[in-house]
C-alpha cells in the first residue's frame, strides 16, 4: 500500500498517536526491565552500581528511542528496510575488520558509550526486509522457486557473516527468525519440511565430520556440544556453568530464599551472574513463582505481538511484528534453556533483564516498529 | 503497486492461521521451559536444597604424578617427592587479608611469596587453591591443622615436587620443570584445566620440556562437598587421573658424571655415543648448573650469576651450539675425494707450508711445510695444503653431499631443547644468505672444516660413528617411554665402498697411533681396545695465533672425535673445548679418558695408558674422586 492507500483509511495524526499506543505492551516492557534493575541491584550485593544504574539510564534512553520510532508512519520504515539491510551488512563488514573480539565470539563496535553488536542490529533489519520483501511481492509468487530463492539468499548473507565471527548462536537465531517471516507469509509448507531434513542430515553431517579432515566446525564448538551432552565431561569448563546453575535454581524451590538472599549466585559460583546466567539469581531469590512469572511476562508480550498483528490490515506491518516477536521469543527461549540445561551455553543475553546496553537498546526500537504498525493501522 | 483487492484478502487470512500456528509453537515451549522449571525447582528442590544449602559442591582437580626420569639402569635422574605447602581457597576464605594476618600470626611467611600469592587469588576461578606458603615444615602443616577452625579457607597441602637427585650431571640433557608462566599459557593452545593451577610444575627445556605431554599425565577430579568455612565434608564422586609415563634415558649416570667431572670447569662438551645402535651414552655441556634451582622459581640474583657467568652455563653446547669442526671435517673431505674417484689413497701431493689459490695465500698449521703427503699422513699429520688441493679438485657440491651422508648439517631428533642444524654451505646458500658469489677459496677453506662449516658436537658424534661402522646411525637419548620401547637408531648402510672407507678408518687410527700422529701422546696402550681420532682446531680469530699469548675469549676451541676400539669400535666420543687452544693438547686427553671409561664401564686400569703417564693419570683420577666436596643444594631443598 502507498501513502495515499493508507491515508484514505483513517489513520491517527498528531497527538492523537500517543492515545493509540500499545499501552499495555509498554507497561509489560517495563515491568520485565524493573525485574532486570532489582536483580542487577541483587547480584551486586545491594548496589545500584556498577550494573543496575547503568541499566536504568539504558532503559531510558531504550524507552525514549522507542517513542520516537513509533510516532514515525510505518510506511516510512517500510521504505527505510533495505536502506536499514545494507546498514547492517556493512556495520558486519566493518566489524570483521575493526571490531573488538570478546570470550572467543560475538564482535562489536566500541562506540565509547555502549557496545554495539552489528549482529543485533542484523536480526531486526533482516526481518524488517523480508517483510517488506512479502509486501512488494505479488502474492500468487509468494511460493514460486525463483521468488523463495531471494529471501534464502537476504537471510544466508547475514547469516554467513556472523558465522564467520565465528558466532553459531546468533546464525541459528538469524536463520530461524527469518524463516518464520517467510512461513508466516505463506511459502509452501514443502520448502519448510525440505529444509528440515536437510538440516537433520547436517547435523548428522557434522557429528560424521569430527576429528576427520572436512571437520565442519571449530573444535571449541564440538567441546560445547559434548560439554552440553555430557557436562560431566568438562567440570571445571562449561560444565561447570551448567551445574552450578542448575544448583542455584533448585534451591530456589517454590518460593525462593528471599530478595538478596540467594547464597549460589552471590558467591560468585557463576561468572556471568549479570549478563547471561541473571536468570538462576531470580530463580534462586524468587523460586519458582518469581520465574514463572517472569515467563508469562514474556508470554504476554508474544501473545500482544500476535494479537496485534491478527489486527493489521497491510503485509508489511502483520510480517514485521511476527518476525520481532519470534526474535524477542527466541532470546528468551534460549537463554532460559542454556541456564536450565536444556541447550548449549552459547552466550544469548535474557532479553531486557541481562546487563547490556546493546540488546536492550536494539530490542526497544524494535518494539518501536511493532508500535508504529500498531499506531497507524488503518481504522 | 495495485493488487487485487481479493488476493490480499485471502494472503492475509492465511498470514493469520499461520501466525497462530507460530504462537501455538511459541506458547508450547514456554510450556515445556515451565514444566522444565518445576521440576528443577519443585520436585528437585530437596536435592539441589541441599547441596546447595548445608553443604556446597566444589570440584577438586586432582594433579597427576609426573613421569619419572631414569637412566640406563634404572638410577632416578628426575623424581618427585612429596612436599608441605599451606593453601588457600578463596571462595572458603570470607575475608582473605584476616585470614592471612592469622595465619602470619602462626607460622612464619614470605613477603615476596604472598604478594604473588595476592596476585593470583585476583586472576583465579576462587574456587582454586592458592599456595600462600610452599615447602613449609611438617611442624608448621602441624600447627595450622591445630588451628583449622581459626582459618578458614585456609588448609594443609602435600603435593608432589620435582628433584633432581643427580644435581648439575643431567642439567642440560633433561632440562627441568619450574611454575608455569603466562608466556608458557599464551603459548599453548587449548591448555589443559591443569596447567590453570597457579605455578604449577612444567617441563622449561630439554627432555622435561620436549616430552612434556607424556610425562605430565591426566588430571583426575573429585567432587566433593564443602561446609560454609571451606572444610571438606565427603566426596562425592571420583575420577581418577592417569600418572604421566615413566622414562628410561640410554644415557650412564656413572659415565654421565664421570664426564662432568672430567671437563672441571672448563667450557666444554662431551658427547659419547653407542656407533652399534645410536644410544647416547652421555652428553654433557660444561659447566653446568643445579636444576633444583629452577624447581621452585630461581631467584633473579642467582639467576643473573648464571647468565651473566662467560663460561655460559646454562647453554647446552653438546647440542645448541655449532663451531667449525676445524680438521676434524678432513675425513669428510677424503671421502668425497675418494668415493668420487677424484684421487686414489696413494696420491701424493707435495705441502710446502702454503698453497696460493686465485693470488691468495693459503697457509698450512706446519709453516715449515708437510713435504710429500697422501692420504693416511696427511690425517695423520693432518696437513692442510692436502686437503686445499682436494677440494680444487672435488668442489663444495660433492664435500657438501657427503658431510650431509654423514648428518652434518642435519636437525638430528633428540629430546633436547634448541637442537641445532649446524652448516653445511653449498653456493646456492651464500648466493641466498650472503648476497655473493662463491668463490674457490670458500671451497679451501671448507675442506679444512673452517670458514662457513659448522657442526654442533652431537653432529661431530654421529659422524664420527658413521665413519666406524658405514650405518646411517641416528642418535637415540630415550630407549623407553611407560613400557614402550623406543625405534633403536642403528640405521641402514650408507653405500660407501668399503675400501675407501677402510682407507679413512686408517688414516684416524694413525692420528692416535702412530709415532708422527696428531695425537699420539693420547693413545690407549691396550691393544685390545686401541682408539682411532682426528683432532680439530678452530679459529676464533681469523688470523693464527699463539695461544698461550691471548686472551682466553680469543683462543681457538679444541677439537677431538674418536671412536674405539678400533678393530670392533663400540664407542664414538666428540669432545669440543672452547677456548682450550689445540685438539691434541686439551681435546684429545678428555676424549681417551672418557673412552676408556665408557669401554671399562668404570675406572680403567692403568695398564690402559701408556707408561710414562702414569703418574699424571693416578693424579688426576685422585682429583675427580674429590670433585665431590661442593655444597650440596639438595639439603636446601627439604626445607
Amino acid at each position: 500500500m502507498s501513502y495515499l492507500e493508507y491515508r484514505m483509511k483513517s489513520v491517527p495524526t498528531g497527538w492523537k498517536k500517543l492515545l493509540h499506543l500499545h499501552w499495555p505492551l509498554i507497561l509489560i516492557l517495563t515491568a520485565i526491565a524493573a525485574i532486570g534493575f532489582m536483580m542487577l541491584y541483587s547480584v551486586a550485593g545491594g548496589s545500584f552500581t556498577p550494573w543496575s544504574e547503568a541499566q536504568i539510564q539504558r532503559f531510558g534512553i531504550g524507552i525514549a528511542a522507542m517513542m520516537i520510532v513509533a510516532m514515525t508512519p510505518i510506511w516510512f520504515w517500510r521504505n527505510m528496510s533495505v536502506l536499514a539491510f545494507v546498514f547492517s551488512l556493512a556495520l558486519l563488514v566493518f566489524v570483521e575488520f575493526f571490531g573488538s573480539t570478546g570470550m572467543g565470539a560475538q564482535r562489536w563496535i566500541d562506540l565509547g558509550f555502549m557496545r554495539l553488536q552489528p549482529s543485533e542490529v542484523a536480526k531486526i533489519a533482516l526481518v524488517m526486509l523480508l517483510a517488506a520483501y512479502y509486501d512488494w511481492l505479488p502474492v500468487t509468487k509468494t511460493s514460486r522457486p525463483l521468488w523463495v530463492i531471494v529471501p534464502v539468499l537476504i537471510i544466508l548473507v547475514p547469516t554467513a557473516m556472523v558465522l564467520r565471527q565465528p558466532d553459531l548462536g546468533t546464525a541459528l537465531l538469524l536463520m530461524i527468525a527469518g524463516g518464520t517471516v517467510m512461513f508466516a507469509a505463506g511459502v509452501h509448507w514443502a520448502y519448510f519440511a525440505s529444509v528440515i531434513a536437510a538440516g537433520a542430515g547436517a547435523i548428522a553431517a557434522v557429528f560424521e565430520s569430527r576429528g576427520t579432515s572436512w571437520q565442519l566446525l571449530e573444535n571449541y564448538q564440538y567441546r560445547r556440544i559434548d560439554t552440553f551432552l555430557n557436562p560431566a565431561s568438562d567440570p571445571l569448563g562449561a560444565g561447570y556453568h551448567i551445574t552450578q546453575s542448575k544448583i542455584a535454581l533448585g534451591s530456589g524451590g517454590w518460593t525462593g530464599r528471599g530478595f538478596m538472599q540467594g547464597t549460589q549466585t552471590r558467591l560468585n559460583f557463576l561468572p556471568e551472574k549479570h549478563t547471561d546466567f541473571i536468570f538462576t539469581t531470580l530463580a534462586e531469590e524468587f523460586g519458582f513463582l518469581g520465574a514463572s512469572s517472569l515467563l508469562m511476562l514474556y508470554i504476554l508480550v508474544i501473545v500482544f505481538c500476535l494479537f496485534a498483528a491478527l489486527r493489521m490490515t497491510d503485509r508489511f506491518s502483520s510480517l514485521l511484528v511476527i518476525g520481532i516477536s519470534m526474535t524477542f521469543f527466541l532470546f528468551f527461549a534460549v537463554n532460559m534453556s542454556m541456564v536450565m540445561g536444556l541447550a548449549p551455553v552459547v552466550g544469548v543475553p535474557l532479553p531486557l533483564v541481562s546487563y547490556g546496553g546493546s540488546a536492550m537498546l536494539v530490542l526497544l526500537a524494535a518494539f518501536g516498529l511493532v508500535q508504529s504498525a500498531h499506531v497507524h493501522r488503518p481504522r | 503497486m495495485r493488487k487485487p483487492e481479493r488476493n490480499i484478502a485471502a494472503a492475509q487470512r492465511k498470514v493469520s492461521r499461520r501466525s497462530l500456528l507460530i504462537g501455538a509453537g511459541q506458547v508450547g515451549f514456554a510450556g515445556m521451559l515451565l514444566a522444565r522449571m518445576r521440576f528443577l525447582q519443585v520436585d528437585e528442590a530437596d536435592k539441589y536444597r541441599l547441596l546447595a544449602e548445608e553443604n556446597r559442591i566444589n570440584i577438586r582437580l586432582i594433579p597427576p604424578a609426573r613421569g619419572q626420569i631414569f637412566d640406563r639402569s634404572g638410577t632416578p635422574i628426575a623424581l618427585n617427592e612429596p612436599s608441605y605447602r599451606i593453601v588457600l581457597v578463596p571462595e572458603d576464605a570470607g575475608d582473605i587479608q584476616d585470614s592471612i594476618s592469622r595465619l602470619s600470626m602462626l607460622i612464619e611467611l614470605d613477603a615476596e611469596d604472598l604478594n604473588r600469592a595476592m596476585i593470583e587469588i585476583e586472576r583465579s576461578p576462587p574456587f582454586l587453591p592458592i599456595t600462600l606458603a610452599d615447602r613449609v615444615s611438617w611442624e608448621a602443616v602441624a600447627k595450622v591443622a591445630a588451628n583449622a577452625t581459626a582459618l578458614p579457607g585456609i588448609s594443609p597441602d602435600v603435593g608432589l615436587s620435582r628433584r633432581y637427585p643427580l644435581h648439575e650431571d643431567f642439567a642440560h640433557a633433561i632440562g627441568y620443570v619450574g611454575p608455569i608462566s603466562d608466556y608458557d599459557l599464551e603459548r599453548i593452545e587449548n591448555p589443559d584445566q591443569l596447567l590453570r593451577i597457579p605455578r604449577f610444575q612444567i617441563g622449561k627445556v630439554g627432555v622435561e620440556s620436549k616430552l612434556e605431554d607424556t610425562l605430565r599425565g591426566r588430571a583426575g577430579t573429585k567432587s566433593v562437598e564443602v561446609n560454609a568455612v571451606g572444610r571438606v565434608m565427603r566426596e562425592l564422586d571420583r575420577q581418577e587421573g592417569e600418572s604421566g609415563a615413566d622414562l628410561q634415558l640410554t644415557l650412564d649416570h656413572k659415565l654421565q658424571t664421570y664426564v662432568r667431572k672430567r671437563l672441571g670447569e672448563e667450557s666444554a662438551s662431551v658427547v659419547v655415543m653407542d656407533v652399534e645402535n645410536g644410544d647416547i651414552r652421555s652428553i654433557v655441556s660444561s659447566p653446568g648448573f643445579d636444576p633444583n634451582l629452577f624447581v621452585r622459581g630461581i631467584s633473579v640474583s642467582e639467576y643473573a650469576k648464571l647468565r651473566d657467568n662467560e663460561r655460559r652455563p646454562l647453554a647446552s653446547k653438546a647440542v645448541q651450539d655449532a663451531y667449525p669442526p676445524g680438521s676434524t671435517f678432513k675425513m669428510i673431505t677424503a671421502l668425497a675425494g675418494l668415493e668420487n674417484g677424484v684421487i686414489d689413497s696413494t696420491d701424493t701431493v707435495y705441502c710446502p707450508g702454503y698453497m696460493e689459490i686465485s693470488d691468495r695465500k693459503f697457509s698450512c698449521w706446519k709453516k715449515v711445510g708437510h713435504g710429500s703427503m697422501d692420504l693416511n699422513t696427511s690425517l695423520r699429520e693432518s696437513c692442510d695444503v692436502y686437503y686445499y688441493d682436494l677440494a680444487l679438485q672435488v668442489g663444495i657440491e660433492k664435500i657438501t653431499e657427503m658431510a650431509r651422508l654423514f648428518g652434518l648439517g642435519e636437525r638430528h631428533d633428540i629430546p633436547m631443547s634448541a637442537i641445532s642444524e649446524g652448516l653445511t654451505p653449498t653456493k646456492e646458500w651464500k648466493r641466498t644468505y650472503r648476497d655473493a658469489e662463491w668463490v674457490i677459496g670458500d671451497s679451501a677453506n671448507a675442506a679444512i672444516g673452517q670458514g662457513y662449516v659448522l657442526a654442533s658436537p652431537l653432529q661431530l658424534a654421529v659422524m664420527t660413528a658413521r665413519l666406524a661402522t658405514g650405518r646411517k646411525v641416528t642418535p637415540r637419548l630415550v630407549s623407553r617411554i611407560g613400557d614402550q620401547e623406543q625405534p633403536s637408531g642403528a640405521g641402514g648402510d650408507l653405500g660407501l665402498n668399503p675400501d675407501n672407507l677402510r682407507q679413512i678408518q686408517r688414516g684416524m687410527f694413525a692420528v692416535s697411533n702412530h709415532r708422527k700422529g696428531s695425537a699420539y701422546s693420547s693413545r690407549i696402550e691396550d691393544t685390545e681396545m686401541r682408539m682411532a681420532g682426528k683432532t680439530g682446531t678452530a679459529q676464533v680469530r681469523s688470523t693464527i695465533v699463539d695461544n698461550a699469548e691471548v686472551p682466553w675469549e680469543q683462543r681457538d676451541h679444541a677439537l677431538f672425535v674418536a671412536f674405539a676400539p678400533y678393530e670392533n669400535p663400540k664407542y664414538a666420543v666428540a669432545v669440543v673445548v672452547e677456548h682450550g687452544g689445540g685438539g691434541s693438547s686439551t681435546a684429545a686427553p678428555i676424549a681417551r679418558d672418557v673412552m676408556l671409561q665408557a669401554l671399562f664401564e668404570g675406572t680403567p686400569p692403568l695398564e690402559a695408558y701408556p707408561e710414562k703417564d702414569w703418574d699424571t693419570i693416578r693424579e688426576r683420577q685422585e682429583q675427580i674422586d674429590r670433585f665431590d666436596e661442593r655444597p650440596d643444594t639438595g639439603e636446601r631443598d627439604q626445607a
